[in-house]
Order: structure tokens, then C-alpha cells, then sequence
């Protein structure tokens, strides 16, 4: 896609925030600690990227989705876990809220994202409904001025540093998907505690966690939307979210390539470089041209996301579907390029390689990612 | 407070490619950046900016129409217009006809307290339009300022680098200071005020008739300078660190310079 000049802009903006701000030593101690440095949030949230998609009257930057995902490809690019903090705020954590939102709740919950005074998270998942979203048994029953939560949420992405979460429950259980209502619910509220931060194998530094419910009483002013109307609203944000994945899987391949590249060329066997190898050359040659294929899809879906068109989804899940199985191919490949010391942590393509795994399971796996397209087309 | 930065577009690369026949630089093909040490005046503004609310920031420019790109980037920086001072008449310039065209510019735009301009471009290193643009306005000026103390009602006081330590110096306003990297670390970019560069009217292109200039007073027309040679020098050698005590490096030292027969 040949951009304008504005985006080329934003973009260079990104990229020297994220090369400058994420130095090689401190991915590397964010992996090995788990520990997410507190300053680089600071800059993050001083240079207003938890609100880029926010309106500059909630005091967010009022850019579009395709600005968003250049900015997420460009930080993934460097830090895969850095982008994950950046999107979580602007897509899962502020989609509901944009799409839903009352006056009340944007100026109370959005417009303190926007500024990084707030940290969201997005509480849909449950231990019995990851792909069919719409199992969710987390109930909420009415009592009076507030609703009592009973339940319990998994792999929830930021949970334990969130301020408040945009949890999904059943508001009536003998409908399924549309018994759903969004709540936002503040994370210090009695009844609210959380699972032990999970161990995974990659994106280290950015905590996941259960919340666990009980009798937690949350005000009716904090239902978003309408009454039994919240899975539509989870699936409009989720198109974000996957938009979002597509832009750090793009982030990621790119790496990926960037580091096999360098190593082909720095390597020498049978006394030639491994770039000089035929078998190597076309190895990068397909991994830059699935690359590109992916930012392509990337870049139309975003436009058509802003654009409004209907069968907007359908193209934000083709994107998602390609760009995060190409990051993996990308990965292996890049990975199978380094040989015996891609192997070892002291490459970045071994982190690399762990951080792309998550691309095509978290927001939707490849299958449901397949069922959606599907079903757009076979309507 | 009224502040003026003057800054240049450069190519992004310390390898300028030179026309063999003309001995100037050639620009196409080469991406084009704000030069760093303008960054650091332009950051110095906005600090000023931060602290005094009221305070506008004012950027200036010398170049072809692209070096727009460049004022986009300092008003996606907080700046609040840019001018960009552009027209065939201006092309060729050296120091001393630049001078002329940025400082009748800064005229049009006036009443300022103010001015800033980075030490240095990296493309010419002649670090000579700051002060001579500040000759021009007949206003003081400092180079190499690498801290500023104190904003007064009528003066500043600034440090300005010296090899081996600095200055400080009280300067009356208005004046001109030139900024060295040391002085600050450049802002980035702003993604709203992005946008705003693009949607807004922040950019002003003037010509040689808006600044009241004859074609014979700016451009190549004149520039005294004559391009005798340009060339990319070739590399020194390495240099070497001695170490150790001091009578340790004094032996080893004078007897390098015997092998060399220096001494």
C-alpha cells in the first residue's frame, strides 16, 4: 500500500520511540525478570499511546485504526510484550467503551486511559468458554441499584496491574449469546481476587491471571450498553483486538526476517556465507514476500475497519488468520536460518520465535479466525 | 514570549554525495531529515514553551518545497507555525546569502524575544548562519549553548560549551542562541499534533517578493563563496590509547615518537 505522508510520519514516530526507548538490554532483562520496566510506561503514556485511537476531546491523539496498527507493527517490531501493553489499552481495553459507552463512562473510565492514569483489561475468556465465547457462566444478577457478579475469568491479559476491567456476563442464562451484558468493573471492588500470574512460554513481562468473582456488587451506571446486548459489543472490539494481533504478528515477522537476514550474512560454511546458499536466499525470499502479503492484508483490513464497511470482520479476520500463521513460518524459518544457536537464548530469534507462538491462539485462534470467514462467505 | 527557531532539512546520511562538476551537494535519493542540533534549538523552545504558558513557537526554514515535511515533523513536535522560505531565486546559497534571505524572514515574522538555531547543519558543518543571522538582526548571540540557567524579564543566562569546560554568560533578550546536542534530549512527536499538521494551516511558504528581497540578494547571485574542491577525506588512521601510570605512558610515548623519529 503506498501510504501518505501523514501515516509515513506516524510510522517514523513509532519506530524511533520503540528503537531508542526498548534497547536490546532491556528486552532481555524483561524476559529474564518478568519485570516490565515502570519508566518505559511512563513514556508510553507520556507520549499518549495508550489513547491513540481515543477522540483528542476524551485527550486521546483522535488517530484512525490504520495510525494504530502502524504504530503497533513498529513497536512489536522491537518488543512483541511492549506492544502488547500499547494494544491492550487501545483496542480490547477501550473498544467497548468506544462503541458503548456513555458520556459518564468515557469521561470517568476512557479518557484516563488515554491519559495512562488507567490501566484496562478485557475479561471475556473463561476456563469453559475460550472459542465458544458465548458459554460464558459468569453470572450477573440484578439486585436493586447494582448487579451481583459470581464467576470466574481466565488468561486475562493485564489483569493483576489492571484499575478496572470490562467484564462479560450472563444477565439472563437461559439465552445464550444474547443473555451476554458488558460491565465495567472497578478492580477494587470486595469479592474481586485474582489466580497466580501464569507461567507462559512467551510475551514475558506482561502479566495474565484469573479473576475470580464473588458476590462482587457492581453499580448499574457501570452496565455498558444495553442489558443482554454485550456479545455484540465483545465481537465488534474483537475486530480491533484481531487488527491489533495482525500488526504485532507483522511486528514480529518483520523482526524475524531482520534477524535472518543479518545471520545469513555474517555466517560462513563451506567457506561461502549462508546468504550465498540457494537454498538460504529463497528461504528469505519467501518469508519477505508472506511478510508483505500479511502487511498488505493488514493495512486493507484497518482501512476498512475505518471506512465502516460491512464486511469489515470478515477482512480484520483474514488478516489476523494470515499474518499470525506467517509470523510463525517466518519465525521457524528465521529460527531453522541461525541453526544450533537460534537454539540458545543468547540470540534474539529464540525469543522471537517464543513471543510469534501466541499470534495465532490469543484473540481468536487460526480456527475460529476459519469459521469466521466461513461463515461470511457461505451465509 | 515569542521564540524563533531556524531550522534545516539534511540528508540523512554523514556520506553527501557531491556533483563531481558543481562541487554542491546532491540531495536527491537521499532521505531527508530534521538536522539533530536543530532539534535540540527546537526542544529548547518548547521547554520554554512547557514552563511559560502564552509562549509561541515559531520555526523557520530555507529550502525547497519537500523541507515542508521537515516543518510538519517540529509542528508534530509542539511547534505552533512553521515558515518556509522557498523559491528558485533562493537556490545556491551559501552562509552568507542564507543568511540574508532567514534573517529578512524572521523580520517579516517579528516582535521576537527569542531566537534558536542549532549549532551546526550536518551537511555543511559550518555553524555560521546562527551568529550571522544574528549579526544581521544586530542582536546579541551565544554558540554552543549547552545549558540554560535562567529565563529573566530582559536576559538569560546560559552556559556555552567550551572544550575544556564553559562559560556562563548573561545575554540581554533579544538574542540568538545556538544549541549543541548536549543541551537537551529533542521531544518526540506528537500523533494528534501529527494529524494536526496535516489538517491545519501551520505551514507559510514565503518567496523572494514576500520578504522583500532582490533576486540579487539571495541565491547563488549572492553568495561569495567559490567551491574550489569538494571531497570525502580519507580516513585517519586509528588512534591509540596508552594506559597505565603516567611514567608508564611517558615511556611508551616517547618511545613511539622515536620509532617515528619525531624526536
Amino acid at each position: 500500500m503506498i501510504f501518505s505522508e501523514k501515516y509515513e510520519l506516524i510510522r517514523k514516530l513509532a519506530r524511533e520511540f520503540a528503537e531508542k526507548e526498548i534497547p536490546s538490554e532491556m528486552q532481555d532483562q524483561i524476559d529474564q525478570t518478568g519485570e516490565f520496566p515502570e519508566e518505559l510506561l511512563e513514556k508510553i503514556r507520556k507520549n499518549g499511546l495508550f489513547g491513540i485511537k481515543v477522540p483528542k476531546e476524551l485527550d486521546g491523539q483522535g488517530a484512525d485504526t490504520l495510525a494504530y496498527v502502524i504504530v503497533i507493527e513498529e513497536i512489536a517490531r522491537v518488543s512483541m510484550v511492549t506492544s502488547i501493553y500499547v494494544s491492550g489499552a487501545n483496542s480490547l481495553g477501550s473498544g467497548p467503551l468506544l462503541l458503548a459507552g456513555t458520556q459518564e463512562q468515557l469521561e470517568k473510565y476512557l479518557a484516563p486511559v488515554a491519559r495512562g492514569e488507567k490501566y484496562p483489561c478485557f475479561a471475556l475468556t473463561e476456563p469453559g468458554a475460550g472459542s465458544d465465547a458465548g458459554a460464558v457462566a459468569t453470572t450477573a444478577v440484578r439486585d436493586g441499584d447494582y448487579y451481583v457478579l459470581n464467576g470466574r475469568k481466565t488468561f486475562i491479559t493485564a489483569a493483576p496491574i489492571s484499575d478496572f476491567a470490562i467484564v462479560f456476563a450472563k444477565t439472563d442464562v437461559t439465552k445464550g449469546s444474547r443473555g451476554i451484558s458488558t460491565f465495567i468493573v472497578d478492580m477494587d471492588l470486595p469479592g474481586i481476587s485474582f489466580g497466580k500470574n501464569e507461567d507462559k512460554m512467551g510475551i514475558i513481562g506482561c502479566p495474565t491471571s484469573d479473576i475470580i468473582f464473588e458476590d462482587v456488587r457492581v453499580h448499574k451506571d457501570n452496565l455498558l450498553g444495553e442489558e443482554n446486548k454485550g456479545f455484540t459489543n465483545a465481537m465488534k472490539t474483537l475486530d480491533y483486538g484481531r487488527l491489533g494481533v495482525a500488526a504485532q504478528s507483522v511486528g514480529v515477522g518483520q523482526a524475524c526476517l531482520d534477524e535472518a537476514i543479518k545471520y545469513a550474512k555474517e555466517r560462513k560454511q563451506f567457506g561461502r556465507r549462508l546468504a550465498d546458499f540457494q537454498a538460504i536466499s529463497f528461504m528469505i525470499a519467501d518469508m519477505a514476500t508472506e511478510l508483505q502479503a500479511a502487511r498488505e492484508l493488514l493495512y486493507n483490513g484497518a482501512v476498512m475497519k475505518d471506512k465502516g464497511d460491512r464486511k469489515a470482520s470478515m477482512y480484520c479476520s483474514m488478516a489476523k488468520y494470515y499474518a499470525s500463521e506467517m509470523c510463525n513460518r517466518v519465525a521457524y524459518k528465521a529460527l531453522q536460518i541461525h541453526g544450533g544457536y537460534g537454539y540458545i537464548k543468547d540470540y534474539r530469534i529464540e525469543r522471537l520465535y517464543r513471543d510469534a507462538r501466541i499470534n495465532s491462539i490469543f484473540e481468536g485462534t487460526s480456527q475460529i479466525q476459519q469459521m469466521i470467514i466461513a461463515n461470511n462467505l457461505l451465509k | 514570549m515569542k521564540i524563533i527557531v531556524c531550522a534545516k532539512q539534511v540528508p540523512d546520511t554523514t556520506e553527501v554525495k557531491i556533483d563531481p562538476v558543481k562541487g554542491t551537494l546532491i540531495r536527491e535519493g537521499v532521505p531527508s531529515i530534521l538536522n539533530p542540533d536543530d532539534a535540540n534549538a527546537l526542544e529548547a523552545a518548547l521547554a520554554i514553551k512547557d514552563e511559560k504558558p502564552g509562549t509561541t513557537v515559531n520555526v523557520i526554514s530555507m529550502g525547497p518545497p519537500q523541507a515542508e515535511y521537515m516543518l510538519k515533523e517540529c509542528i508534530a513536535m509542539g511547534a505552533d507555525h512553521a515558515y518556509l522560505l522557498s523559491s528558485r531565486a533562493f537556490g545556491g546559497a551559501d552562509t552568507c546569502a542564507t543568511s540574508t534571505t532567514i534573517a529578512e524572514g524572521i523580520k517579516k515574522i517579528g516582535d521576537y524575544d527569542l531566537i534558536f538555531a542549532g549549532r551546526q547543519a550536518i551537511d555543511g558543518d559550518t555553524a555560521q548562519v546562527g551568529p550571522q543571522v544574528a549579526q544581521r538582526l544586530e542582536i546579541p548571540f551565544v554558540t554552543y549553548v549547552r545549558k540554560i540557567r535562567e529565563l529573566k524579564d530582559k536576559s538569560i543566562v546560559v552556559e556555552r560549551q567550551l572544550e575544556d569546560g564553559y562559560e556562563v554568560i548573561e545575554v540581554p533578550l533579544p538574542c540568538l542562541l545556538t544549541a549543541v546536542k548536549e543541551l537537551n534530549e529533542p521531544r518526540y512527536m506528537n500523533i494528534g499534533r501529527i494529524l494536526d499538521a496535516y489538517e491545519g494551516n501551520y505551514i507559510t511558504v514565503w518567496n523572494e517578493n514576500d520578504v522583500c528581497l532582490d533576486p540579487s540578494e539571495c541565491g547563488l547571485q549572492a553568495s561569495p563563496t567559490q567551491v574550489m574542491r569538494s571531497f570525502t577525506p580519507e580516513p585517519k588512521g586509528k588512534g591509540e590509547m596508552l594506559s597505565g601510570t603516567v611514567t608508564e605512558m611517558a615511556t611508551a610515548l616517547v618511545n613511539k615518537l622515536r620509532e617515528k623519529h619525531v624526536i
